[in-house]
C-alpha cells in the first residue's frame, strides 16, 4: 500500500494471468484425443488443471496422458469421500454426538471442482517432467458398485496407490492384480477414510476444540469474535 | 500332501503373518528360501520390512511391507482445524520437519489468496533449505554406516548440529518446529543469527568437501555402489520418484526451478544436479550436490532479505473458502505435496497427502528382483526413505 511502486512493478509477477494458454492447450488436446469420455474440466490461470473423465474412460485416460501427451509422471491416486462427516468436526466439546450416528443424506454429498454424480471420486495427478503442467484427474465411482479400472498398466506405481485407496474406501480397481491392504492388518474391517468411519480417539473424549483458541500475540485486547480480514 | 509349498503359497503365508505384525517368517524349501529383513533390523532404518525368496544369494522376488507406523494422519486432518494440522504434518519427514509444513500452508493460502510478505517468503525459503541440510546431512553419514563405514556418520552428527541449533534459535525446536502459519511466520529472526548461519554454511560445505573424499571418492564405497540398483529414467517417472532419486537417473527436472510457488526460488541462482548412471552411487552422489547448492542458496538468500513483516494480515480464526488445491513442493526427500479440500470450513473437508518416500519405496520390489543379498542394504540405503513420510 505504501510503496505504490514496488505494488505494480511486482503485480505481473504475483498475480496469476486471467488465462492460460499452456493450460487450456493441454485441455483441449485431452478432449480431442478422448472425445465424449471428457465430462467437465477447468483451468486456474497459473495454478492448475482439473478434468473429470467418464468412469468407463478412467484406463484409458492414463494411457493417453502417458504415451500421447507426455505426461510420463506418475504424481498419486487417490479418492474422495463426499458425503459430510455424521460426525461433524468433533470441535465443539458441548455437541454430544450419539452413536452410531444417522447417516447424513446422500443429496448432502456435494462434489468439488469439475462436478460429479457419485459420493465417491477417484483423483489422480500426473505431471509432465521438467515443466510446471500437472494434470489433476478425476472420475466417478457408482455408487452401487464401487469398480473402476486399474491405472498400473500405464503407471506401475499406481499399484501401490490402489492398494491404499482400496483398504481406505472400499474401491475396486479392476485389473490389479495384488489389492491386499497395504498399511492395515489383513483382518481390519471397516474402511478408515470413509467419512461415516468413526475416529474413535474423538468419539470417546471430544475435543475441546474451537473454544482453547488462543488470542494471537498483540491481538489479546481485540473484542470477542472480532474477525477483521 | 507334500511338505513342500508353492512359492505363492510361501508368499502368501508371509505375507499374512507379516500384514498382522508377527515376525521372523523363514520359510525354507528345496529350491530356495524365504528371508525376512525387519521390521526390526539393523539393515532397516525404522520399521520397514523385506521379505525377500532367494535362490543362493540372489533374491528371486522381494515384497515390501509397510504400515508399522502408520498413524492415519489424512482421517485426522479431517477432524483439526488449519492452524492444528501443521502439528501433525511435522511428523512425516521428521528429518526435515520444516518442510512438511510448507507446501500445507502454501495450499491454504492459494484458496485463501493470501499474498505473503517477502520477509516471510525469505525465512521460509531459508528454514525449508536448512531442512534439507539437516536431513540430507544426516543420509549421507547413515548411508556410510549402512556398508560399513563408522565415521562418516558421527561427522554427520557433527555437523548437523550446526544447522539444527539455527533452526532452533528461530524456531524454538529442533526437530519440529511448527513455524509455519497460514500468512506468514510466527517470529522474525533473531539478533545475530544472519552472521551465525552463514558461519555455519561455511561449515557445512566443508562437511560437503569431506563427504565427497571421504565417502564418494572412498573405493570401497564405490564397489558396493556402482552398478547396483540401476533404475532407467523411464521407469523411474513410472513410478513416481522423485528428488535425487529421479534426477540421479538423468531427468532434469526439480519444483524449485520449474514450478516454483510461493517460495524464494525465483530469486536465486542455483544448479540443478543430475547424473545419468541411475545406480545407489548417482543418487548419492546427487545428494552431497544438492546440500552444497543449498547452502549457496541460502547465502544468496541472506544477503537479499528483505525487510519488513513476516506475517500477513489474517483473521484469528481461519477459515478456508471452498476450493481444492494442490500444491507441492521438492522436499529433501523429494515431491511432497497436499491435495486440500476446503468446504469453507475452519478445518480441511479432506487432505490427501503425497508423500516422497511411498513412491520412492514402491519400486524396491521391482528393484531387487536379481541383485545379491548385501546389495538390498546398499539400494535401500541409496533410496532413502524416512519411514514416518511412507506410513503417514
Amino acid at each position: 500500500m505504501a510503496d505504490d511502486a514496488a505494488t505494480t512493478e511486482d503485480a505481473p509477477l504475483e498475480q496469476a494471468p486471467a488465462t492460460d494458454e499452456r493450460r487450456d492447450a493441454v485441455v483441449a488436446e485431452l478432449t480431442e484425443l478422448l472425445g465424449d469420455a471428457v465430462v467437465d474440466s477447468l483451468v486456474k490461470p497459473g495454478l492448475g488443471i482439473w478434468v473429470r473423465v467418464a468412469t468407463d474412460a478412467w484406463s484409458e485416460t492414463a494411457e493417453v496422458a502417458r504415451h500421447r501427451m507426455g505426461f510420463r509422471f506418475f504424481d498419486f491416486l487417490s479418492a474422495i469421500d463426499w458425503l459430510p462427516s455424521p460426525y461433524g468436526r468433533y470441535e465443539d466439546a458441548a455437541i454430544e454426538v450419539e452413536f452410531p450416528p444417522p447417516m447424513p443424506d446422500r443429496a448432502d454429498a456435494v462434489p468439488g471442482y469439475t462436478g460429479g454424480d457419485t459420493r465417491f471420486q477417484v483423483l489422480a495427478s500426473v505431471a509432465k517432467p521438467g515443466t510446471d503442467l500437472r494434470l489433476l484427474l478425476k472420475a466417478d465411482v457408482p455408487d452401487d458398485d464401487l469398480r473402476i479400472g486399474t491405472w498400473t498398466r500405464t503407471y506401475v506405481g499406481a499399484a501401490w496407490h490402489e492398494r491404499e485407496t482400496h483398504e481406505m474406501f472400499g474401491i475396486t480397481f479392476e485389473g490389479n492384480p495384488d489389492l491386499r491392504h497395504i498399511y492395515l492388518p489383513s483382518d481390519f474391517e471397516g474402511h478408515p477414510l470413509r467419512k461415516e468411519f468413526p475416529l474413535l480417539a474423538r468419539v470417546i473424549k471430544p475435543w475441546p476444540g474451537i473454544v482453547d483458541v488462543e488470542p494471537m500475540p498483540g491481538e489479546a485486547d481485540d473484542a470477542e469474535g472480532d474477525e477483521d480480514a | 500332501m507334500t511338505d513342500v509349498l508353492t512359492e505363492a503359497q510361501q508368499l502368501a503365508y508371509a505375507n499374512a503373518q507379516a500384514a498382522d505384525g508377527r515376525v521372523n517368517v523363514e520359510v525354507e524349501t528345496e529350491d530356495g528360501m524365504t528371508l525376512n529383513i525387519g521390521p526390526q533390523h539393523p539393515a532397516t532404518h525404522g520399521t520397514l520390512r523385506v521379505v525377500a525368496r532367494l535362490d543362493g544369494e540372489q533374491v528371486v522376488s522381494a515384497d515390501v511391507i509397510c504400515g508399522y507406523m502408520h498413524r492415519g494422519y489424512e482421517k485426522l486432518c479431517e477432524v483439526r482445524s488449519y492452524p492444528q494440522v501443521t502439528t501433525l504434518v511435522n511428523r512425516i519427514d521428521w528429518l526435515g520437519s520444516f518442510a512438511n509444513e510448507v507446501p500445507f500452508i502454501l495450499a491454504a493460502e492459494q484458496l485463501m489468496e493470501i499474498e505473503v510478505p517477502d520477509r516471510a517468503k525469505w525465512i521460509r525459503t531459508i528454514l525449508f533449505e536448512m531442512s534439507r541440510l539437516a536431513n540430507i546431512s544426516l543420509f549421507i553419514g547413515d548411508l556410510a554406516l549402512q556398508v560399513g563405514a563408522q565415521t562418516p556418520a558421527f561427522l554427520a552428527f557433527r555437523d548437523r548440529e550446526f544447522v539444527l541449533n539455527q533452526i532452533e534459535a528461530v524456531t524454538g525446536g529442533r526437530f519440529h518446529p511448527n513455524f509455519d502459519r497460514i500468512g506468514g511466520l510466527k517470529d522474525d529472526l533473531p539478533k545475530g543469527w544472519i552472521a551465525d548461519t552463514k558461519a555455519a554454511m561455511v561449515r557445512i560445505r566443508e562437511f560437503c568437501d569431506l563427504m565427497d573424499d571421504l565417502v564418494l571418492g572412498n573405493e570401497i564405497f564405490q564397489m558396493r555402489m556402482r552398478g547396483v540398483g540401476i533404475i532407467p529414467p523411464d521407469v523411474a517417472l513410472s513410478y513416481g520418484l522423485s528428488g535425487a532419486n529421479l534426477r540421479g537417473s538423468g531427468v532434469d527436472w526439480d519444483l524449485r526451478r520449474d514450478s516454483n510457488i510461493g517460495l524464494a526460488y525465483d530469486q536465486v541462482d542455483f544448479k540443478v544436479w543430475t547424473h545419468p548412471d541411475g545406480d545407489s552411487y548417482a543418487r548419492s552422489w546427487v545428494r552431497v550436490q544438492e546440500i552444497r547448492e543449498s547452502t549457496k542458496i541460502i547465502d544468496q538468500l541472506l544477503d537479499t532479505m528483505p525487510s519488513g513483516p513476516v506475517m500477513a494480515k489474517v483473521p484469528r480464526i481461519i477459515k478456508v473458502p471452498e476450493g481444492e488445491a494442490y500444491v507441492a513442493t521438492e522436499n529433501p526427500l523429494g515431491e511432497m505435496g497436499y491435495y486440500l479440500v476446503s468446504k469453507g470450513d475452519t478445518g480441511p473437508f479432506r487432505v490427501k497427502i503425497r508423500s516422497a518416500s511411498f513412491n520412492n519405496i514402491s519400486i524396491v520390489p521391482w528393484l531387487l528382483k536379481g541383485v545379491y543379498v548385501p546389495d538390498i542394504i546398499a539400494i535401500l540405503g541409496s533410496l532413502y526413505f524416512i519411514l514416518g513420510d511412507i506410513d503417514r
